[in-house]
């Protein structure tokens, strides 16, 4: 039984890749990310204003008692139209044991991907640096950029973290 | 240091002890002869001397002189001197049950019972006295076939009792010397009606199963010869004698071994929990709050006639909610005799190598405060007192010189004032040396000047790296300290004040906030955004007069307030916030107060006072400078806490330049 199990999981995903991505829209563009790192989705909430914080955070909110940052993708990458209606969603990622949520254009729906489908990424201009992707997964028509969520939110220059918290005094 | 009452750290001891068993029993149930491994003999041995500590400590004696028996073969098994057999381990286990009887004896408050651990004691004795290996062999007949003993036949005197002579302890000390089986004649017992209380009825013959002497048995009765009729025979059958009716021994034997045939089994009145289990209760409360609050808000749109029975159930709510919170927090306080405990011992031996006789006095011990604010002020005090003893108190002969008693008074005292804890930390030592403090801080390049208040003198020894000891001792005076104390209490919301009268002494005062997950704040409102302020913090609000704010070149906006110009911060400017900056005297100003320093804040409203639970930012963005945390309103919305301390040393500085 477990060894059924195991080999399973195995077979189920190269390397550590993770093979089911939550997918959304910026821009013109679809993302990808591990669906293991997404808490849940919700409608977009009003924040509370952080002071001292870059224009793409916008602010805090109570998310079941517990104090959450929210970042706009689209502020933060400079794409589409920052709009705030009812239909603005965020993504409520759990990330290096952190909670975040993150604004975008629309979330599309899970996809399962399998090694075959997924592909190195190459040196092209997309929003988010080079260095977040970690491959291209390709499903019929669509071209999915599978980003590296977790490696992309606590880069320094999402001033989420105390990162060098001695700039900060 | 009159009297340290040991009395209330029983309930630990017993706590402590009844864990300790439990791990003894276990462990022992796991040894066998076969695998005894060393590392599970001395955690039965660690167990058992640590009972054995506490015991003589507290001044159970008859569990301490049982644990050191049991302790002394431990101590055998685990030097390997003595190899491990079955009735040592069946001993052992049996010692646990009887130090467990003799544990809650002491926990009931009643006398110790020595009868109750003898017949075990003679066994541990007899193994300890048995040769290193071979114990088993020598000892166990002693269980299984009786050797000869004494058949005694006791009957006293009608008036045995008037010389004070008692016929129970004669039995008991029988039983002392091996099995004993005790039958009461009771032919003369009378009526009810006819019996004295103070004549002595009853006869008892007794079979013990002993390998004594007859002088050992005849000795027990050596004070009661005269008053009654005694017959030692030797016992002639080895074989179990025709069994008394049990009824009879059942009435007759009670006295004898109450003790080990009903043990109290007292439950223990407290149980260890984990500090996160509590946490998260806290939390969980602080969520219910929160739905509370926002519950009544709702229905404060309600029309009060038509939902009457929803109103009435929202106050039992909120009734019933606040008495859950304080019920919770309660569970995380502790007397801050945790702390004040651990002085006595210090005190002495800090007095003792400065060659300074000091006495310490507390009082207080039993305020309560937050677990964590007592974890966290427990360095901060040591330094205190650590450096009240180096500094402060003179020495006996200096002390004499100046007219003062040679002893030296400590003062370490706990209150409640208001919804703070104050702690002081007093001497009557020789003070602070003003003269001494300013020549220090302007050698240290601080700015000072001699026209400077006490209290702000006396501030400057809280500065990073300042000591004013004339020579490095290893006690204190290499002046890393009163920075960090103030750095401690100040994380935790508190204030540091210091006063002092040269040649009289100094005190220290610390005021902590009661709990470190809620906040008394004033919620303040800046554009649609509400802000927390510490209350500990505000000292006044007020609408100021256009005369009262006065521009300065470069240093900004000062608002004048009874002869004192304070900073103005603009809370919307400073935090970044949209909207219109209103002039001063069109808004309300806050002054708020941190660090002895005042400052005024200008904000569009004030909203209300409430009790806030502070949630901590940081555990998913980072530090906010000027933000110490935030808390939920009643309404679900995020509300950051100011932190006054942060924003009057960034506004204060260039004023107090």
């Amino acid at each position: 039984m477990s060894t059924a199990t195991t080999e399973n999981t195995e077979s189920g995903s190269t390397v550590g890749m993770p093979n089911e991505f939550l997918t959304f829209t910026l821009g013109d563009e679809e993302y990808g990310v591990d669906i293991l790192k997404v808490q849940e989705i919700r409608g977009y909430d009003t924040v509370t204003k952080i002071p001292d914080a870059p224009d793409f955070i916008k602010g805090v909110i109570n998310l079941r008692g517990t104090i959450v940052p929210v970042i706009d993708m689209r502020l933060k990458f400079r794409l589409g139209r920052a709009e705030y209606n009812e239909f603005t969603v965020m993504i409520i990622l759990n990330v290096a044991r952190r909670v975040v949520g993150m604004v975008v254009d629309g979330v599309s729906d899970v996809m399962q991907l399998t090694p075959e489908q997924i592909r190195p990424a190459p040196e092209f201009g997309s929003a988010v640096n080079a260095r977040y992707i970690t491959g291209l997964g390709a499903l019929d028509e669509r071209m999915l950029i599978l980003v590296d969520i977790e490696k992309l939110m606590t880069a320094a220059d999402m001033a989420l973290m105390d990162a060098g918290s001695q700039a900060l005094q | 240091m009159s009297g340290i009452d040991l009395a209330r750290f029983h309930q630990t001891f017993f706590d402590e002890s009844a864990e300790g068993l439990d791990a003894m029993e276990a462990s022992l149930l796991k040894l066998t002869p076969d695998s005894a491994d060393a590392e599970t003999i001395n955690g039965i041995f660690r167990a058992a001397h640590s009972i054995k500590g506490g015991a003589a400590t507290f001044g159970f004696a008859a569990v301490a002189d049982f644990t050191h028996l049991l302790e002394t073969l431990l101590d055998r098994l685990r030097a390997g001197t003595r190899a491990i057999t079955p009735v040592d381990i069946d001993v052992l286990l049996r010692s646990v049950d009887v130090l467990r009887s003799l544990l809650d004896f002491a926990r009931a408050g009643r006398v110790d019972d020595a009868t109750l651990a003898e017949g075990l004691s003679a066994e541990l004795r007899a193994l300890l006295d048995g040769p290193a290996s071979a114990g088993a062999e020598k000892t166990a007949p002693r269980a299984d076939k009786p050797a000869a003993g004494w058949k005694i036949h006791f009957a006293p005197h009608a008036g045995l009792f008037a010389s004070g002579n008692d016929p129970l302890r004669i039995l008991r000390e029988l039983q002392r010397l091996g099995e004993c089986r005790v039958v009461a004649t009771l032919d003369t017992l009378p009526a009810l009606d006819d019996l004295v209380a103070e004549t002595c009825y009853l006869a008892w013959d007794v079979e013990l199963r002993a390998a004594c002497d007859r002088d050992d048995v005849a000795e027990v009765f050596a004070w009661v010869e005269d008053e009654c009729a005694l017959a030692i025979e030797p016992l002639t059958t080895a074989g179990p004698v025709p069994a008394p009716p049990p009824a009879s021994v059942a009435q007759a034997a009670p006295p004898a071994n109450a003790g080990t045939a009903a043990p109290v089994r007292v439950d223990s009145g407290s149980i260890r929990v984990a500090t996160e289990k509590i946490d998260n209760l806290v939390n969980l409360v602080g969520e219910l709050v929160i739905t509370q609050a926002m519950l009544q808000q709702l229905a404060g749109s309600l029309d009060p006639v038509q939902h009457e029975r929803l109103f009435t159930g929202l106050s039992q709510l909120e009734r019933n909610t606040r008495s859950i919170q304080e019920a919770v927090m309660a569970t995380r306080m502790l007397p801050v005799d945790f702390v004040f405990s651990r002085f006595p011992r210090m005190v002495r031996d800090l007095a003792g190598k400065l060659g300074k006789q000091v006495r310490l006095v507390t009082s207080g011990e039993q305020t309560e405060i937050d677990k964590g604010v007592i974890e966290r002020i427990s360095d901060p005090l040591t330094h205190l007192v650590r450096n009240a003893i180096d500094h402060g108190i003179e020495t006996p002969e200096a002390r004499a010189e100046a007219g003062k008693e040679t002893t030296g008074t400590m003062r370490l005292s706990a209150s409640h004032q208001g919804g703070h804890i104050v702690v002081e930390v007093a001497d009557d030592g020789r003070g602070l040396d003003r003269a001494r403090i300013l020549a220090k801080a302007a050698e240290r390049g601080l700015s000072v000047s001699e026209s400077m208040t006490d209290a702000e003198v006396w501030q400057l020894i809280f500065a990073p790296g300042f000591s004013t000891a004339a020579a490095l001792t290893d006690v204190s005076g290499r002046g890393v300290g009163m920075d960090v104390v103030k750095k401690n209490i100040e994380a935790l919301n508190g204030v540091v004040e210091v006063a002092s009268e040269t040649g009289r002494g100094m005190r220290v005062t610390i005021r902590l906030p009661l709990t470190l997950a809620i906040l008394d704040g004033m919620s303040v409102a800046v554009g649609d955004q509400v802000f927390i302020l510490p209350l500990g913090a505000v000292v006044e609000s007020l609408q100021p007069l256009p005369e009262q704010v006065k521009r300065m070149a470069q240093q900004g906006t000062v608002v004048r307030v009874r002869n004192e110009y304070l900073p103005l911060v603009d809370l919307r400017e400073w935090f970044g916030l949209p909207g219109t900056k209103a002039a001063p005297h069109e808004s309300i100003v806050v002054i708020v107060e941190a660090e002895s320093r005042k400052l005024a804040l200008q904000i569009d409203d004030l909203v209300g006072q409430q009790q806030v639970v502070i949630k901590s930012l940081e555990a998913n963005y980072r530090r906010v400078r000027g933000v110490s945390g935030a808390t939920i309103l009643g309404d679900g919305r995020v509300a950051l806490i100011v932190d006054v301390s942060a924003v009057v040393r960034l506004f204060s500085q260039p004023l107090a330049a």
